[in-house]
C-alpha cells in the first residue's frame, strides 16, 4: 500500500546514527552508535523503530531498544522533542533526506532526565496552572452559544492555540535551567490567548498574577531564541512583549488603586 | 452517596469529558493515560464536529443528522444512542465555543459549518484543520482547573493492565503500571470508564498514534467484556503512506472543494499538475454525482482500490491517486486547512498548493469495540442519568469514545468521531455516578484481598515477561501481524485469504512466547509493557479477522466481493423487486450485532438483532 516503495537497491545504504544512552539520571551517559538501512522518507522516529526491531548497535553489539517519547507522529501532540544534531525539533517531522550524518540525538537538557532520550516535562503543565490557562465555565450544562467572534480575532487566537507543550521554546531558552523555576514562553503566550478571548478577558487579572509571581515574565532576558525554534510559528516574542505591557500597567494598577478598588467593592460605609 | 473515588482510563475527549462530568458532581477521579492526556490521539483529528446548528439556511436538523449517521453506517448503529448524540450536537458545539475552542468563523462573527462526507449539509463546525487538537485542549484546561481545585488526579505514564473485579464480578478497581518506575499499583474505584480508543496499531502503520494499540480493549475482552462488531474496519481515503505512519488528509480537503482523479491515460509520465484538465478522471464525481468526492469513506476508500489495483489506474501505476486542491487560492487554503497542507508539506516535501498531492486509503478507525448498553426514554434517546449508558456487561464497567462499539455501525461519518467521544463522556459520567449510588455497597466493602492479589498476579506476569530471552522480537510480531492485517483484513475481504490470517495470528501467538523482552531493567522499560500488549493486540486481531470472516455479506466498511447483493436493474434500487427481495433476505439474515465472547482457543460469537426504534433500515446508495 505504498507508493515510496523503495527499491532493493536502496536497502543496501545506511544511516549512522549516534544516540544517547542514559538509564536513569543516577547513571552514566554516553553515546551509542547505529547504521539503519536508508529508506526513502523516512524519519528519526522510523529509525527508532527500525532499531527496535532490531537493537543491535554499529560494533555488533545487542543492546536495547533505545526509549523515547512519541505518538502522533504528524507533529500534532509535542510528544517527540529532542535535540537533534544540537538543536531542538520535533523528532517526527524530521526527515533523514533533510539531516547531516551522523545523525546526533540527545534528550532536553533542560528537563530531568528520565532515560535515554524521555525527559519529564511536568515544569510545563504546572506552569500552565500557574497562569490559570483556561476559561472560567460556569458548567458544562447547554447555556447556548459563546460570545461573537470576527474571523480576524479567531485567526489571531488560533496560531496561539496550536501550541502544543514540546518545549521546544523552552529548551532553547537562556533563561530556563534545569533547577530554576522560569516559566517560559509557552505558559506567557497561553495567558495572552486566554487573556483575548472575550470570556477569558473577564479574569485577564489572575492569569496577569501568575506571570508576576516567581519564574514570571520578568524572568524573561528577552534573547529571541523561542519565537526561532517554535515548530508552529507561534509569535512568542510578540506574546511576551504584549503581555509585560499588561503586568506593567497591572503593577502601575495595583500600586495606585488597589485600596480605592476595594473601598468601592465593599459598598457604602 | 458522599463523593467517590472514580476512575477514567484514557486522557482523549471521551476519557476528559467523564472526568469533567464526575468533577462537576463533586466525585473524585483517578485519570489514568499512557502519555500525558494532553498528547492524546484525539488531537489527530482534523476535519471537524458534527452539529445540525443549521446556520446556513439549508433547513438542516438533528433529524436529518441522525438520518445520516444511521444511513452512513448502514443501519447497523445502536439507534437510541445516534439519536441522543445528533439532538445533543448543537448543545456540544456551543459548550466547545464558550471553553474557548478556536473555531472559524463567519463575517458576521458566528460559528461556521463546512461539508463532510455521507451529508449534503455544511454541518461540521472546525478550528482550522486541527479541530481535535483544540477540541482536546479545551477539554484538558478545564480538566486542569479539576485538578488544581483536588478533584481530578492525573496519573500520567500509567498503563492500564486490568480490572480488579469482587468475588461477584463487579469491577471494583484497576491494575496500572508507572512507565516510568515499572511500579505496578491498584486503585480502587467506584466504576472504571475505560476510554482507551481505538486499535490501529493492531494494522501495523495506520493514521493512529503509536499508542493505539488496543490492548487495553483486548484485555478487558480476556476478562470477559463483549467485544462487538469487530470486523467493521474504517480505511481513509485519502492518507499519505510513511514507513512510521499513515498520515491522515482530511475529509476536509475535500469539503473545501479537493478533487480526486487519476490520469485518463494508463501510466502517464507527466507531473499531475501538466496534465490537462480534460485528460483526468474524476472518478467519484462521475460515478456519484450527487456527493461526488464527499460519498461516505468505505465508498471512496473501494472506488480508489478499484480504480489502483482492478483497473491498475493508479498514478505511476502504482498504488496512489491524485487529491487536488490547486484550482483552490492558497489564501483560502491557508484559512480553513493549513494544519493539513503543512503536514503534506513537511513530510512529502511538495506545497499542495501548487501540486497536486499523492494520496492512497489507510486503516483509520474501528466502529467496533466493548459493548455497551442505553437505557432509552420515551423519545427513544438515552435518558441522561441512567446507570445502563455506556455500560459494558461487566457490572461497575464502561466504555466511551472509539473503544465503545455503539454509534457509528458499519461506517462511521467524518466529524462524528469527535461528536460521539465527547456525549459518550457526557452521559457516561453521570451513568457511573447513578451506578454508584445504586450499588448495595462500595467497592471499599470488598475489602483489600482482591487488590492484593490482583496485584500479585500482575507483578508475577511482568516478572514473567522480564525472563524471556527467546529468540523472537515482539516489534518484528507487532509489523507481520500489521502485514497481514493490512493486506487481508481492510478494504476488500476474502474467505480464503481471512482463515489464512487467522492460521498467521495462531502462529503469531506461538512466537509470542518464544519472544526476547530486549531489555531487562526497571526503569523506564518500553519493551517489556510491549512484550504484554502486544499479547492483547493478538486477541483484538483475532476477534477482528474471526467476526470477518463469519459475516458473508457486504455491510458499510466490511466489503466482501464474493457476498456482493447484484447490481439494481434501475437506477433507485427500491423500484427492482428482485433485487428488494435480495436485500430484504440479506437485512433479515445480518442486520445483527456481532458479540464475540473471550474462549481461550476463539471468540464465541452470537448475534443479535438490532432495534430500530428512530429509522426503519433501507437500501443505502450514494449515486
Amino acid at each position: 500500500m505504498d507508493p515510496s516503495q523503495p527499491t532493493p537497491s536502496q536497502e543496501k545504504r545506511f544511516v549512522t546514527f549516534r544516540i544517547w544512552r542514559q538509564q536513569s539520571p543516577d547513571h552514566e551517559g554516553r553515546f551509542e552508535e547505529f547504521k539503519v538501512p536508508y529508506r526513502q522518507r523516512a524519519n528519526v522516529i522510523s529509525s527508532l523503530m527500525e532499531i527496535q526491531r532490531r537493537p543491535v548497535n554499529a560494533e555488533g553489539a545487542v543492546t536495547t531498544p533505545v526509549v523515547w517519547d512519541s505518538n502522533c507522529l504528524e507533529e500534532v501532540c509535542g510528544s517527540c522533542t529532542m535535540n537533534i544534531n544540537g538543536k531542538v525539533r520535533m523528532a517526527c517531522s524530521s526527515l533523514l533526506d533533510r539531516l547531516t550524518e551522523p545523525i546526533v540525538l540527545e534528550p532536553l537538557r533542560k528537563f530531568p532526565l528520565v532515560r535515554d532520550l524521555v525527559v519529564d516535562r511536568s515544569r510545563m503543565f504546572e506552569a500552565l496552572k500557574q497562569v490559570k490557562a483556561w476559561i472560567n465555565l460556569d458548567g458544562t450544562y447547554n447555556l447556548g452559544p459563546g460570545p461573537r467572534q470576527s474571523p480576524k480575532d479567531q485567526a489571531r487566537m488560533y496560531v496561539l492555540s496550536t501550541c502544543m507543550t514540546c518545549a521546544c521554546c523552552l529548551e532553547a531558552c537562556p533563561q530556563v535551567t534545569l533547577g530554576n523555576k522560569f516559566i517560559g514562553a509557552a505558559a506567557i503566550s497561553q495567558a495572552r490567548l486566554f487573556n483575548m478571548h472575550p470570556t477569558g478577558k473577564l479574569n485577564a487579572e489572575d492569569r496577569l498574577r501568575g506571570l508576576m509571581q516567581e519564574g514570571g515574565i520578568q524572568d524573561c532576558g528577552k534573547a529571541q531564541n523561542c519565537v526561532q525554534v517554535c515548530p508552529k510559528e507561534i509569535p512568542l516574542t510578540t506574546s511576551i512583549a504584549a503581555m509585560n505591557r499588561e503586568v506593567t500597567k497591572q503593577v502601575v494598577k495595583d500600586l495606585f488603586f488597589q485600596d480605592t478598588e476595594a473601598q468601592a467593592a465593599s459598598g457604602p460605609a | 452517596m458522599a463523593a467517590g473515588r472514580f476512575t477514567v482510563v484514557g486522557g482523549g475527549l471521551a476519557g476528559l469529558m467523564t472526568a469533567i462530568k464526575l468533577a462537576e458532581a463533586g466525585q473524585h477521579v483517578d485519570i489514568l493515560s499512557i502519555v500525558p492526556v494532553k498528547r492524546s490521539h484525539s488531537v489527530c483529528a482534523q476535519g471537524g464536529i458534527n452539529g445540525a446548528v443549521n446556520t446556513k439556511g439549508e433547513g438542516d436538523h438533528p433529524d436529518i443528522h441522525v438520518k445520516d449517521t444511521l444511513r452512513g453506517g448502514d443501519f447497523l448503529a445502536e439507534q437510541t444512542s445516534v439519536k441522543g448524540m445528533c439532538y445533543a450536537a448543537p448543545g456540544i458545539i456551543y459548550l466547545l465555543d464558550r471553553m474557548g475552542v478556536t473555531f472559524n468563523r463567519t463575517p458576521e462573527g458566528l460559528l461556521d459549518f463546512r461539508r463532510f462526507g455521507g451529508t449534503l449539509y455544511n454541518r461540521t463546525a472546525f478550528a482550522g484543520a486541527t479541530t481535535g487538537q483544540q477540541l482536546l485542549y479545551a477539554l484538558d484546561e478545564q480538566v486542569r482547573r479539576y485538578e488544581l481545585a483536588g478533584l481530578v488526579t492525573k496519573y500520567e505514564y500509567w498503563e492500564w493492565l486490568g480490572m480488579v473485579k469482587d468475588e461477584t464480578g463487579r469491577c471494583i478497581g484497576s491494575v496500572a503500571v508507572d512507565l516510568r518506575t515499572m511500579e505496578i499499583r491498584t486503585f480502587l474505584a467506584e466504576a472504571v470508564m475505560l476510554a482507551t480508543g481505538g486499535p490501529g496499531i493492531v494494522f501495523g502503520r495506520s493514521t493512529n498514534s503509536v499508542i493505539n494499540t488496543g490492548t487495553a480493549a483486548g484485555r478487558a475482552f480476556m476478562e470477559g467484556a463483549i467485544y462487538a462488531n469487530g470486523e467493521f474496519i474504517q480505511v481513509h481515503p485519502t492518507s499519505i503512506p510513511g514507513e512510521d505512519k499513515l498520515r491522515l488528509m482530511s475529509e476536509s480537503i475535500r469539503g473545501e472543494g479537493g478533487r480526486i482523479w487519476v490520469p485518463k491515460r494508463r501510466g502517464d509520465p507527466r507531473p499531475g499538475k501538466e496534465i490537462p484538465e480534460e485528460e483526468r478522471w474524476y472518478f467519484l464525481e462521475e460515478k456519484y454525482p450527487k456527493y461526488g468526492n464527499l460519498v461516505p469513506r468505505d465508498v471512496a476508500s473501494r472506488e480508489i482500490f478499484h480504480v489502483c489495483r482492478d483497473l491498475k489506474m493508479g498514478v505511476g501505476g502504482r498504488d496512489a491517486v491524485y487529491l487536488d486542491v490547486t484550482h483552490i487560492p492558497a489564501s483560502v487554503l491557508d484559512a480553513k486547512i493549513k494544519g493539513v497542507m503543512e503536514i503534506y508539506e513537511k513530510f512529502v516535501g511538495e506545497d499542495p498548493r501548487k501540486n497536486p498531492m499523492l494520496i492512497f486509503p489507510g486503516m483509520h478507525y474501528s466502529m467496533g469495540g466493548l459493548y455497551v448498553t442505553f437505557d432509552p426514554g420515551a423519545n427513544n434517546e438515552p435518558i441522561v442519568g441512567s446507570p445502563k449508558n455506556q455500560a459494558t456487561n461487566i457490572p461497575g464497567l464502561y466504555a466511551s469514545g472509539e473503544v465503545d462499539y455503539a454509534y457509528h455501525g458499519a461506517n462511521r461519518l467524518g466529524a462524528n468521531s469527535l461528536l460521539s467521544c465527547i456525549y459518550a463522556g457526557q452521559i457516561g459520567g453521570p451513568a457511573m455516578i447513578a451506578y454508584a449510588k445504586n450499588a448495595a455497597q462500595s467497592s471499599t466493602a470488598a475489602g483489600t484481598k482482591p487488590f492484593e492479589s490482583a496485584k500479585k498476579q500482575w507483578t508475577e506476569r511482568f516478572e514473567n515477561i522480564r525472563k524471556m530471552e527467546g529468540d523472537e522480537n515482539p516489534y518484528q510480531l507487532a509489523r507481520e501481524l500489521g502485514d497481514v492485517m493490512t493486506e487481508n483484513v481492510t478494504v476488500v475481504r476474502y474467505n480464503d485469504r481471512l482463515k489464512k490470517t487467522l492460521e498467521k495470528i495462531q502462529e503469531l501467538k506461538n512466537r509470542w512466547s518464544r519472544c526476547n523482552v530486549l531489555d531487562r531493567s526497571n526503569n523506564a522499560n518500553r519493551s517489556l509493557s510491549f512484550v504484554n500488549q502486544l499479547w492483547n493486540m493478538l486477541e483484538l486481531a483475532q476477534v477482528i479477522t474471526f467476526c470477518a470472516l463469519l459475516r458473508d455479506e457486504c455491510r458499510g466498511a466490511h466489503f466482501k466481493p464474493d457476498f456482493q447483493l447484484p447490481q439494481p436493474k434501475t437506477r433507485d434500487p427500491r423500484e427492482d423487486p428482485e433485487w428488494m427481495n435480495a436485500w430484504r433476505s440479506q437485512r433479515d439474515r445480518w442486520l445483527k450485532i456481532t458479540l464475540a465472547r473471550y474462549d481461550k482457543e476463539q471468540p464465541q460469537v452470537t448475534y443479535e438483532p438490532i432495534p430500530t426504534p428512530v429509522i426503519e433500515p433501507e437500501p443505502r446508495w450514494y449515486a
